[in-house]
């Protein structure tokens, strides 16, 4: 580490230095403090954080919110909690993942190793479907699902996130395929290897980091989808975003501050969890959807 | 459609003896591509002609196919609520755009100073990111109402006069939906930023260094000018985030209070499935479309044939 100084070409005063760091610690805590109070409160008793003060730590420390929360909250009409919700919410994202990290890879593949006429204008038409405001297709969308009997069902939704996700995972894999070597593939043909059996042995295996990115990015978006949730899915399917809205804008009762903020936590577990786990291949895969691989 | 098999030993036997297995071979990544293309051309492109159709017609609570022409474009630019909707949208808008780029910028100038503890600040900012917008409006929600967050905590720290309730105001309501969305977003744009900044050449820094440059200049002169992409890159994808919103304002403000912080997307949400006006609701879609396209279709067509 010795030469990184001389590697550099800016230069900075310790007057300066103490600002950079000021600021950037200043940036931190406004970051850190909506999502860390709204932790800190969840653990406390009720009356703590209506006649208190959000910033002191719980007098009182209880874990009644999170499980209250979890198992007995009421949520629309039913004294559920999020638990149900949160299953649903698995259900759904753990198929619509699979299969669009799969359909992506293997359009990937087609499209920058077996490339056709009009390829380019193909995959900009597949590309353009993840950007539309997904206003202009819930009308017929909510019509397709209702007269093929999956309104409100988890399949339904699976297959609508499948969907518009398909454009995404392509994008990456089409990125990560690009600069693989075409000549080995060329070899592999030579050799008798059909297009599965080239998939298979010679590109699959090296594809590690691409799909982490696109579960990563598939994840993240489609468990914190609102908008199809609240859409199309009924009390049986409906995910946890949705759920969660329920719980904290239901009107009747005293607010339950701390259940929303324990239930809020929860609904932000999964993603944030991946998050930390995977902190690296989130970021590749928010580049890489800025279409530049 | 014809395949490229670069190979030429296949495309030789293909001409000689085009035998079943190598035709079958040529159709196989066609066939593969076509399932994802088929639900593509169906369920984005034949939904969104449904839906502009719809815009033409006098659908109500469910789809009708009788034709009105350009009746609910124009009962919609009339719409006192549709005005508020859109202006609220250009408000904020523009507004999160400017924040986040600042922001985002600012971050990531200062993070590229050799900063010890970077790998830990980094994730700090970009961790909302990973957040869902419902529960990003339920903590802002929270922490800026006037009675419990934070203007009632600086009273108890003996701030009496401190107002800070621009949750509940009217006229500053929507700068709040500015304010959680920046605080979502400006990190991802730091991560832009930053991964641009790492990209540059630091031969040609120092050699303008020599040339007598100082920091500042470096930075309006070489740097910032070579981060065109980023900054472009960070206007699309801000500018597309920013009119699909709708998860936070639903969290955070429900569009209230009244009207205060309707968008197009919470109008056509509530036009058509609230009000049973489909007609309208289409139409407001349709015109959501059209601001995307605009933006869009430009960024991914350069993006492609550069590419080339």
């Amino acid at each position: 580490m010795a030469v990184a100084s001389s590697d550099t070409a800016i230069r900075t005063g310790r007057i300066t230095r103490t600002f950079l760091y000021l600021v950037l610690l200043l940036f931190a805590l406004f970051y850190l403090l909506p999502f860390g109070v709204m932790v800190v409160n969840s653990v406390k008793p009720l009356s703590e954080i209506t006649g208190g003060n959000m910033m002191a730590l719980p007098k009182v420390w209880t874990f009644e919110p999170w499980r209250e929360a979890w198992a007995t909250a009421q949520i629309g009409v039913e004294p559920t909690g999020l638990r149900p919700y949160f299953w649903n919410s698995i259900k759904m994202v753990v198929p619509a993942v699979a299969i669009s990290t799969i359909l992506g890879a293997l359009n990937g593949y087609v499209l920058t190793k077996w490339r056709f006429k009009y390829d380019t204008m193909t995959f900009g038409f597949m590309l353009f479907a993840c950007f539309i405001p997904f206003q202009i297709v819930l009308i017929p969308m909510a019509r397709v699902l209702g007269l093929t009997g999956m309104a409100g069902s988890t399949p339904g939704l699976v297959f609508v996130h499948v969907i518009f996700g398909l454009g995404f995972t392509t994008l990456y894999f089409k990125n990560y395929y690009q600069v693989f070597p075409t000549e080995l593939i060329r070899a592999a043909q030579i050799d008798g290897a059909g297009f599965f059996r080239i998939f298979q042995r010679i590109l699959l295996p090296s594809s590690g980091p691409i799909i982490v990115v696109s579960v990563i990015w598939q994840f993240t978006n489609i468990w914190n989808d609102f908008l199809f949730g609240a859409s199309f899915a009924d009390l049986d399917s409906q995910p946890m975003t949705v759920a969660l809205n329920n719980l904290v804008n239901s009107s009747h009762g005293v607010k339950q501050y701390n259940v929303h903020f324990a239930g809020a936590i929860l609904a932000a577990l999964p993603t944030l969890l991946v998050y930390i786990v995977a902190g690296r291949y989130f970021v590749r895969g928010l580049m890489a959807g800025s279409v530049k691989g | 459609m014809t395949m490229q098999i670069t190979d030429p030993a296949v495309r030789r036997s293909a001409a000689t003896k085009p035998d079943f297995r190598t035709r079958l071979q040529s159709w196989i990544p066609k066939l593969v591509l076509s399932p994802s293309l088929a639900l593509i051309i169906v369920f984005v492109y034949g939904f969104i002609f449904f839906s502009v159709y719809l815009s033409f017609t006098d659908s109500r609570i469910l789809p009708s196919y009788g034709w009105v022409g350009f009746e609910n474009y124009d009962k919609l630019f009339r719409l006192r609520h549709w005005d508020i909707a859109v202006s609220n949208l250009v408000v904020f808008s523009s507004l999160y755009i400017i924040f986040c780029t600042v922001i985002g910028l600012l971050l990531a100038i200062f993070l590229d100073q050799k900063i010890r503890g970077e790998s830990i600040l980094r994730p700090i900012y970009l961790y909302p990111m990973a957040l869902s917008f419902i529960v990003t409006g339920t903590a802002w929600k929270w922490f800026l109402d006037p009675g419990i967050g934070l203007e009632h905590t600086m009273h108890l720290w003996g701030w009496e006069s401190f107002s800070f309730d621009w949750i509940k105001n009217r006229d500053f309501a929507i700068y709040t939906v500015v304010l959680a969305a920046v605080w979502q977003s400006s990190g991802f744009v730091m991560a832009m930023f930053l991964a641009g900044l790492r990209g540059i050449d630091n031969e040609m820094l120092k050699a303008a260094q020599m040339d007598g440059a100082s920091n500042f200049q470096l930075y309006r002169r070489i740097i910032i000018p070579q981060l065109r992409p980023a900054f472009l890159s960070a206007f699309v994808i801000l500018s597309h985030l920013a009119i699909k919103s709708y998860d936070l304002v639903v969290a955070l403000t429900g569009g209230g209070p009244g009207r205060a912080t309707e968008v197009p997307a919470t109008f056509m949400y509530s036009y058509t499935f609230t009000r049973n006006q489909m007609g309208i609701g289409a139409s407001s879609a349709v015109i959501m479309l059209l601001t995307i396209v605009a933006i869009m279709v430009p960024y991914l067509y350069s993006e492609l044939r550069e590419k080339k």
